[in-house]
């Protein structure tokens, strides 16, 4: 696929509950490029995981458009939308979501069943899939009898089995301690060299960090979306952001702040 | 995804949740064995009396007094010998005729007592109906004629007053009368509901003089050939008529028996059948509800699969396909129950069985049609489910 994975233009996403309009999205412009590394941060309820669920094609916004793999998501029918999931999209969930009584080969084919892939070549590939996260030896292993890294290394593993142009991982490293969840991060950035773009949505600004780019999310809009520069800019960065996850107050409606670093 | 895959899918998720599946399953198994063995025994049934009515013999012509309809009242009898006589005439050939006077009575033997049918017949008996004798020999020409006190006893009369003795030429008394014994039938068995080893075949005349009458309850004609059955059957309406101005007289062929009871036996055989789809149908609402369960437990399943790729569809046919096993299964479990219980009953019960392929088609394919019905319900929820929201459920 040429040009950009994703494309969010103006997004607005409201949720209707109980009669009362709830805006989660209120116009959020956004492109994933090819063998982008991005993280979008924001404390809970800043809609970074309505964005998320967007930019993954599990949700449809209700304004703006949002094109993913080319096509825009309004035009497509509930089975377009999950091929174009099958396809474009890889998802890694911070409580890993594989299936309990499944082997981890078994877990990684998932998403090639939906394919209408024969059981033969569906092994073969998971195999293949496990051999690249470090799990050659564990295949016929049931998540339960892995650690939590070597689940979250299955779930990637089925993520990418289908070879999507986007990984899209909500709080990766969530429930995993910081030595794995920096081994899963190194493993996301290797995946991420061999050109697939990785999008991190985190409230931990430590892993943000390591993304090549940064978007804040606050009530439902992007406060900042910037280019991380060189490794020295990635510290700095980190600390501000910080600060404005933790320390901001509900912040004025519409109100786009400056960068937060400047409020500390 | 690949019907295969689907079904794979099923069948690890029963085996997820053995003992549910398996207590889901048994109401299904219940119903379909209902179905098949009630369906078994109301065949059975209807087979054997056909046969009973079949054994009695071929080409028989009933006669009896008053119309065969609905809600006539049942007339009293005014044939007499006299009677069977003239339709010997039109007949022929008197052996085909056979006459019947029947009474309940105390049949004694020493000190031993049976209550038995006692049935006031013509010699020609044998040749009309079919009936074989065990011992001894049957009414003769002459026993009728002088009205001479024998009797021929069914098995069943003779083991009550004789037990295992040779009843043959021994004495018993008919309501106070004393009779020889010169025969006995071969054991029949029920028939109808009547039990046909209780009857004492006397003389018609002798029968008579005990009861003080001489008119006779009905006749029976051995036709010569089928085609004729119908206009002879009219003919002797016809005579019987003008010898009794006053009442109505009815011909019944063997055939005409059968349908009528078949009419009847066929109605019970559809209730006992709709009885058992009753509890087939309940099986089905445990399985719609245990496939509700199924799916809100798998909720956060059905949106991870969603995530990679499922389409509702998929999901459905994943759901829809359990449920459909779920009833299958049972399906071939319940038939094969129902099958084994209508042989046990068959051979260790009296109530005959007869297990017929149209039933357990029947069976199998309400239960297939039961889970998609029942299952149809659970399988649109879960392909409807929000990737969303199933995702973030606990």
């Amino acid at each position: 696929m040429s040009g950009p994975a994703i494309v969010a233009t103006e997004v607005s996403r409201t949720y209707d509950l109980d009669g009362v309009s709830v805006p989660a999205l209120r116009g959020v412009s956004l492109t994933v490029a090819e063998g982008d590394y991005m993280a979008i941060v924001g404390a809970s309820g800043s809609g970074k995981s309505t964005l998320m669920h967007l930019l993954g094609g599990l949700d449809r916004p209700t304004g703006g458009t949002l094109l993913i793999g080319g096509r825009d998501v309004a035009t497509l029918s509930p089975p377009e939308m999950a091929r174009l999931r099958n396809e474009v999209i890889g998802f890694v969930f911070q409580s890993f979501h594989l299936l309990a009584r499944t082997t981890a080969r078994d877990n990684v084919a998932l998403p090639l069943v939906y394919r209408g892939i024969g059981r033969r070549e569906r092994r073969a590939r998971a195999a293949e899939l496990l051999e690249r996260v470090g799990l050659g030896h564990r295949i016929d292993h049931r998540p339960n009898q892995m650690s939590g890294g070597e689940q979250q290394r299955v779930a990637i593993a089925r993520a990418l089995v289908t070879g999507p142009s986007v990984l899209l991982a909500d709080e990766p490293t969530g429930n995993l301690d910081t030595a794995t969840g920096r081994s899963v991060l190194e493993l996301l950035e290797s995946l991420n060299a061999e050109g697939v773009a990785v999008v991190l949505v985190t409230h931990d600004n430590e892993v943000a960090a390591r993304a090549r780019r940064r978007i804040v999310m606050r009530d439902g809009l992007i406060v900042s979306a910037d280019p991380v520069g060189g490794p020295g800019a990635v510290s700095a960065e980190a600390a501000g952001g910080s600060a404005a996850v933790s320390a901001d107050p509900v912040g004025g409606f519409g109100v786009v702040s400056a960068e937060p670093g400047e409020r500390s | 995804m690949r019907l295969a895959e689907a079904w794979r899918v099923a069948l690890d998720a029963l085996r997820a949740n053995r003992l549910r599946s398996v207590l889901t399953m048994l109401g299904v198994v219940i119903g379909v064995a209902a179905v098949v063995a009630l369906v078994a025994i109301g065949t059975g049934t209807k087979q054997q009396i056909e046969q009973q009515v079949e054994g009695l013999g071929s080409n028989l012509l009933i006669v009896v007094p008053g119309r065969l309809e609905a809600g006539s009242a049942p007339s009293v009898s005014t044939m007499s010998l006299d009677d069977a006589d003239a339709v010997s005439r039109i007949v022929g050939d008197r052996s085909r005729v056979a006459v019947t006077i029947a009474s309940g009575e105390n049949v004694r033997a020493g000190n031993r007592e049976a209550f038995a049918s006692m049935q006031g017949v013509l010699e020609t008996t044998p040749s009309v109906f079919v009936r074989r004798l065990d011992r001894g020999a049957y009414l003769t020409r002459s026993d009728v004629n002088t009205a001479r006190r024998v009797a021929v006893l069914g098995a069943g009369v003779a083991t009550s007053l004789f037990g295992d003795r040779d009843p043959i030429g021994r004495q018993i008394t008919i309501g106070g009368v004393r009779f020889r014994v010169i025969g006995t039938f071969e054991r029949l068995g029920q028939s109808l509901g009547v039990d046909r080893d209780n009857e004492v075949h006397v003389p018609v005349t002798a029968a008579q003089r005990l009861l003080g009458t001489d008119r006779i309850d009905g006749l029976a004609i051995r036709a010569p050939d089928r085609e004729r059955i119908d206009a002879l059957g009219a003919d002797i309406v016809a005579t019987l008529g003008e010898r009794h101005p006053d009442t109505d007289f009815s011909a019944v062929t063997q055939e005409q028996i059968l349908g009528v009871l078949g009419d009847i036996l066929g109605v019970l055989t559809g209730v006992l059948a709709a009885i058992a789809g009753i509890s087939l149908l309940v099986g089905g609402v445990g399985v719609s509800n245990i496939m509700l369960v199924s799916v809100r437990e798998r909720t956060k399943e059905i949106g991870l699969r969603k995530a990679v790729g499922a389409r509702p569809r998929d999901i459905g046919l994943q759901f829809l396909l359990e449920a459909v096993l779920l009833t299958t299964i049972g399906g071939i479990l319940g038939m094969a129950l129902g099958i084994a219980t209508a042989l046990l009953a068959d051979r260790f019960t009296p109530v005959p069985a007869a297990v017929t392929w149209w039933s357990l088609a029947l069976a199998f394919g309400v239960s297939a049609a039961v889970g998609i019905v029942f299952g149809v319900v659970p399988a649109q929820r879960a392909g409807r489910l929000d990737p969303v929201v199933a995702l973030r459920t606990e």
